[in-house]
């Protein structure tokens, strides 16, 4: 949404295509806050800590531009926020107040209680209906169209009537968020099925980083219905304090500085460890506990987490702790962008947030999501309109228009396939076993095979019913983004042959300055994936200096 | 042991007809209905529709009448039902089906163009007190949901669509309206393109608001004291009629 208000400053005309109904977006479950060095709190912040922070929290396979630009426009984003109506907690001089987070130096997250994706979303959602975007909702986009090289339109479907409809733009922006539906533990919603980068590689675009996969340390782990729901860092951030079954805080023995506040691929990996090794709680977690701070203080910080665990788990966290673990978060790869402007390879076709590579490196701090939405939304929205200025109309061949109906309705001529619902859990099932937080070459040739299997079963998945409103249908297409981008994750994962960040190899436990050179890109020829590496861009001298710079 | 199971009675169809169909879940602790009407699609009927993005309450999009009450299904636990009679799960009443759960709530998107939305007074300072912003962060609160829309008499058995926004828009306007630095005045939108005056506060929109927003008192009581303030004043009223405007 903040590339589609930037679009409508430049005059450009802008529709805004989403898969659920406006607001409802993944970005709602975003609860800590927004990273950005204001010094509201902290007077020591200033871009270069928070650039520095990013780059060490992402084991520096950052791109260094991405993460400069991040750290220094951040702040203009949040004020810029604030002027359109957003309401952050205060400071007592009337100020955005700020948290502590996981890997942030300074208490540096401006935040709304537990819910401030839903404040960013609101403000962004007003601001752009005022600004006159025209917003078409549950409409899902399967294939992009092409004129040549350039993306000049996307093919879609409605979700009311299983009609389709194309779209013709000079321009496109994919900000469709994350891969998470592959895993079985997840935090993601059902929107997380990876489309845009699977539309991107279907059209030529590059993926980079797919193997980092970032597990968020504490999802709720019972009872299971409610497996994988986020538990905010927010609860540490206020002073949470993590133990095992026999009450000891064992982030004092992986990382005695930043205990609970380490970063969360560290914090994840201990976890994991402590119930692996037996000092886990009942139902396979940890416990995490904020019950020593004062009941109204709780509440008043933590509300959705108190009404939550109230409601879902019969747990009240002001008198006792939360059972937590790890859930798959985010993934810190995707389309490979321009850091200024987010323009992919493919001309015409731009990326931000979630669906776009680069700025989190190996590892994203918590915080700097959001954060990032705003500063390569703007770029993003700001460089499409600037191209767009200087396209032609584009032409769209009918063949293309048909191909992708054909492929859209083939489900319902393959009767008596396989049922989609069936291929999906068993994905997740391969994904969360052989492609986790730790990993092992055997792991990972094994669920490439698995995969592979998987894909063929998908060939004959079929759909029944009516083409309004068919889940069943659409999760049709979902597979084969999954599925395409599984493969990429496992063929990474398999190549990087080293540990960082969020990727973890038990064969290969080190972490090498050699592999620190070089991210892993992956392209589409024929319908072969292939993976190349790529040395990473060299960084000017005075950044380097900041980054050498000890606070 | 033989699994334990429920009974779920879910409406079938679309906007011309439907009926209920009587599904058996297997249960698990802990389970909501949300979680049934899944197991329902992945292996008795995949092309069961029904709308939900974070099965965590905060996105407000799987609405629907559970055993008769507007729920989230995701926040609705099985274990909270009487599981020895069938759980009927119904879409929203107030708006058109499109088919089985899911309804078309199109028309509160349009309702939300009329309000005029946030402008600072000139030249501000940006600075605000935590007490000021707390009562309009109760309202911030608001996940859209529609459940405050749907249990609202004047939209659901009076279908009065054109001449009132409903509860939810009520809230934004409030919020508006309180933001410590916002310089525009709603009162006339509220009581001339809203109709703020058909809500005869019954509280029905508070009872079931899943944030637990005070809706009426402390949105819609204090907008309609405005209203009055600036439309009804004994005083200004004996003015307008003595010096009429036009």
């Amino acid at each position: 949404m903040r590339a589609a208000i930037e679009a409508l400053a430049q005059g450009a005309r802008v529709a805004v295509v989403c898969k659920s109904l406006l607001g409802k977006a993944h970005t709602v479950m975003a609860e800590g806050g927004l990273a950005a060095a204001m010094a509201n709190v902290d007077k020591a912040d200033d871009w270069r800590t928070h650039f520095r922070d990013t780059m060490n929290g992402g084991k520096r396979l950052n791109n260094w531009r991405m993460a400069q630009l991040h750290a220094e426009e951040s702040p203009d984003r949040v004020r810029e926020l604030e002027q359109w109506g957003a309401l952050f907690d205060r400071t007592a001089e009337g100020e955005i107040l700020q948290r502590a987070f996981g890997g942030h130096t300074f208490k540096r997250l401006c935040h709304v209680g537990d819910r401030t994706g839903l404040e960013m979303i609101r403000t962004l959602q007003d601001r752009g209906v005022e600004m006159g975007f025209d917003v078409f909702m549950e409409c899902t986009v399967t294939r992009l169209l092409k004129d040549g090289d350039r993306v000049v339109g996307a093919f879609a479907y409605w979700r009311n009537s299983g009609d389709f409809v194309v779209f013709k733009a000079k321009a496109v922006v994919l900000a469709t968020g994350g891969i998470g539906k592959s895993w079985k533990i997840t935090s993601n919603s059902w929107e997380c099925t990876g489309d845009g980068m699977t539309l991107a590689y279907d059209a030529g675009a590059e993926l980079m980083d797919m193997e980092f996969v970032q597990f968020h340390p504490t999802g709720m782990v019972w009872p299971p219905g409610v497996m994988g729901i986020l538990v905010t860092e927010a609860v540490r951030g206020e002073g949470g304090i993590l133990r095992n079954k026999n009450g000891e805080r064992f982030m004092e023995k992986y990382d005695p500085q930043r205990l609970e506040l380490s970063t969360r691929d560290v914090v994840a990996r201990s976890i994991y460890t402590e119930v692996k090794e037996g000092r886990g709680s009942p139902h396979g977690g940890a416990f995490l506990d904020i019950s020593h701070k004062p009941a109204e203080y709780v509440k008043r910080k933590l509300p959705s987490m108190y009404h939550q665990f109230k409601e879902l788990a019969d747990v009240d966290i002001t008198k006792g702790p939360m059972e937590v673990g790890p859930t798959c978060h985010y993934v810190m790869g995707g389309i490979r962008v321009d850091a200024e402007t987010g323009q992919s390879s493919v001309p015409g076709l731009f990326a931000a947030g979630e669906a776009a590579a680069g700025l989190h490196g190996a590892n994203r701090l918590g915080g700097n999501s959001l954060s990032d939405l705003l500063v390569f939304g703007r770029r993003a929205g700001l460089a499409a309109a600037e191209y767009a200025k200087k396209q032609t109309s584009p032409p769209i061949e009918s063949a293309q228009i048909d191909h992708a109906a054909r492929q859209a309705l083939a489900p319902f001529e393959c009767s008596a396939g396989e049922n989609p619902y069936a291929i999906h859990q068993d994905l997740q099932e391969v994904m969360q076993n052989l492609v986790g937080i730790f990993r092992t070459e055997e792991d990972l040739c094994r669920a490439l095979a698995a995969l592979e299997k998987l894909e063929q079963r998908a060939h004959r998945v079929s759909a029944t019913g009516s083409r309004v409103y068919n889940p069943g249908w659409h999760l049709c297409f979902d597979l084969h983004s999954m599925l395409t981008l599984s493969e990429a994750c496992a063929r990474a994962a398999l190549a990087r042959k080293e540990s960082r960040g969020a990727h973890s190899r038990i064969d290969f436990p080190k972490t090498e300055d050699e592999w620190g050179r070089k991210n892993h890109l992956l392209v589409k020829k024929g319908e072969q994936m292939n993976l190349f590496e790529l040395a990473r861009p060299s960084m000017p001298a005075e950044i380097q200096q900041i980054l050498e710079e000890s606070k | 042991m033989a699994e334990k199971t429920a009974t779920l009675r879910v409406y079938r169809g679309d906007r011309e007809s439907g009926q209920a169909v009587d599904y058996q879940v297997p249960l698990a602790p802990g389970m909501v209905v949300l979680d049934a009407v899944h197991s329902i699609q992945a292996h008795q009927a995949p092309d069961l529709a029904v709308r939900w993005n974070c099965k965590a309450a905060k996105c407000g999009s799987c609405s629907a009448e559970v055993n008769g009450r507007p729920r989230l299904m995701c926040k609705t636990r099985m274990d909270s039902l009487p599981l020895d009679q069938p759980i009927t799960v119904f879409p929203l009443k107030a708006f058109p089906i499109i088919k089985d759960l899911v309804t078309d709530v199109s028309w509160n998107y349009e309702v939300n163009k009329k309000i005029t939305p946030f402008r600072p007074r000139p030249n501000v300072e940006w600075k605000m007190d935590q007490a000021d912003v707390d009562r309009v962060q109760e309202f911030r609160k608001c996940i859209e949901c529609f459940l405050c829309q749907n249990v609202c008499h004047v939209l659901r058995e009076h279908a009065m669509k054109k001449e009132f926004g409903g509860p939810r828009f009520f809230v934004r306007t409030a919020a508006l309206e309180m933001h410590p630095l916002d310089g525009v005045d709603r009162i006339p939108i509220l009581r001339n393109e809203l109709g703020l005056g058909y809500c005869n506060i019954t509280k029905c929109c508070t009872e079931v608001c899943p944030e637990d927003i005070h809706i009426t008192d402390n949105a819609i009581i204090p907008l309609k004291e405005r209203v009055v303030d600036q439309f009804y004043d004994p005083l200004t009223m004996m003015f307008r009629k003595i010096f009429p405007s036009k």
